[in-house]
């Protein structure tokens, strides 16, 4: 069976370590706070200035002043600080953060990404994902495998306008867990359920699968 | 060093048809809604909006997209906003599109004297179209110019007659930045004290990037994703 978003985001969660500086993009990404594994601290950055984001507010309790990279309203946590848009990116292009996860229409295996705009439709702009891909020391995309329709949205090339090269180092989407090698897309895990037929014939981009590949524990 | 002015009438004066204006705040927290209802009331048009978002159709730089104000946008992210979009694609608005860490540094440069420098965001990329790329450290890196204004138009929380500025919250974002980097910074306040009144330890923007403040009045403070447990 493919993953949920919120299984994708769960399994995630569990590449968190103890300490991480994370930046969550919009989207599946965002629910990986949900899922963070008990015993760890990880410290999470909103690149509009905020460090130490929180949860959602309680009812009544939102702020306009207040808020995420997604324009959502939230909180902040004991030991969190705010600063400005070029403090911001300052300490993500400077590599003090340690995680980013964000979603993407296409990777290819060279961990090259497609994430911002689709030609002919509404082209909404970049935001902070091509100053997030590349300067995050590790960059993992949530993602689906395929379209709708079934085309496959790992690939040799990217179809779309690029967001950056070469800087994508995992992927987990709703078939697999996928690191991205020099060789190509090195297949980790699978789904539960799913075989490594189905995430070949998903893949258009070069597969490869060393012996058992075990599936996802979530 | 009284820097204080009556209104935002009194503040925009002299921005004129075909000006650039920086427009600090991230979607519509901590954007200057006094000096944005100032504009749109004053007709001024032809203006070069260097602005993180375009606000949404009804409030903020909506407001003035929606008087065609405004001739070219200068942002990172604009999708919440359906009248930029039929502008955009009837040809009626131009738009360049900037990484948002790439747009807050041109900003930060452009006050701090810095002409040019290079960044990593968007090599490989339509950003480094005629960009001159340099590797440093192994890397590709793209050659990026520092902006100015003739006027930053920023929003705080607290100011003194003197400009000193405090912001709160992520109402910070591009205010900071933005404010030192106009000939003129015009800064609307919700709260203005005297000079001495502020704590000169906890001063986000020193004054001197001042040159005008008022206090602003009926603040909206609009939500654009009201989001609770």
């Amino acid at each position: 069976m493919a993953l949920s978003k919120e299984q994708i985001a769960q399994r995630i969660a569990q590449e968190l370590e103890d300490g991480f500086y994370v930046n969550l993009g919009i989207g599946i990404p965002t629910l990986v706070a949900n899922y963070v594994p008990e015993g760890i601290e990880v410290i999470l950055q909103s690149e509009n200035g905020m460090l130490g984001m929180g949860q959602f507010p309680n009812k009544g309790k939102a702020d306009a002043d207040l808020i995420n990279a997604g324009k959502q309203t939230v909180t902040i946590l004991p030991g969190g600080s705010f600063f400005d848009s070029a403090a911001s990116f300052a300490m993500i292009r400077g590599g003090h953060v340690d995680l980013t996860v964000l979603g993407a229409f296409e990777v290819t295996d060279q961990g090259d990404i497609a994430s911002w705009k689709i030609p002919g439709k509404m082209v909404k702009g970049m935001g902070g994902a091509m100053d997030l891909v590349a300067s995050a020391k590790n960059i993992i995309v949530a993602m689906q495998h395929t379209s709708r329709d079934g085309q496959s949205k790992l690939l040799k090339e990217c179809t779309l306008p690029l967001t950056g090269v070469k800087c994508v180092k995992k992927i987990v989407s709703d078939l697999a867990v996928i690191e991205i090698t020099d060789e190509g897309f090195l297949l980790l895990e699978r789904a539960p359920g799913v075989s490594i037929d189905q995430i070949k014939a998903a893949t258009e981009g070069r597969l490869i699968v060393r012996g058992e590949v075990p599936e996802m524990v979530l | 060093m009284n820097k204080v002015v009556k209104d935002a009438r009194e503040a925009i004066k002299g921005i004129e048809d075909g000006m650039t204006l920086m427009v600090g705040g991230f979607g519509l927290s901590g954007i200057p809604e006094n000096c944005i209802s100032a504009l749109v009331e004053s007709g001024v048009k032809d203006l070069t909006c260097i602005s993180n978002n375009a606000g949404v159709d009804d409030f903020g730089l909506g407001l003035l997209l929606q008087k065609h104000q405004i001739k070219k946008m200068i942002s990172s992210y604009v999708g919440e906003n359906a009248e930029f979009e039929r502008q955009l694609l009837n040809g009626e608005l131009e738009v360049e599109l900037i990484p948002q860490g790439t747009l807050a540094e041109r900003c930060r440069a452009g006050g701090a004297g810095i002409p040019a420098f290079f960044v990593p965001a968007g090599f490989g990329t339509e950003v480094a179209e005629g960009k001159e790329v340099r590797e440093y450290n192994g890397k590709p890196h793209l050659l990026e110019t520092g902006l100015t204004a003739d006027y930053a138009i920023v929003k705080a929380w607290k100011g003194d007659t003197h400009g000193n500025l405090i912001y709160r919250y992520t109402a910070n974002n591009f205010n900071q930045p933005m404010a030192t980097a106009g000939k003129i910074t015009i800064a609307e306040v919700e709260e203005l004290v005297e000079a001495g009144e502020l704590d000169p330890m906890q001063i986000h923007t020193p004054g001197i990037y001042v040159q005008r403040i008022f206090k602003g009045t009926n603040y909206e403070k609009r939500i654009e994703r009201l989001t609770e447990k």
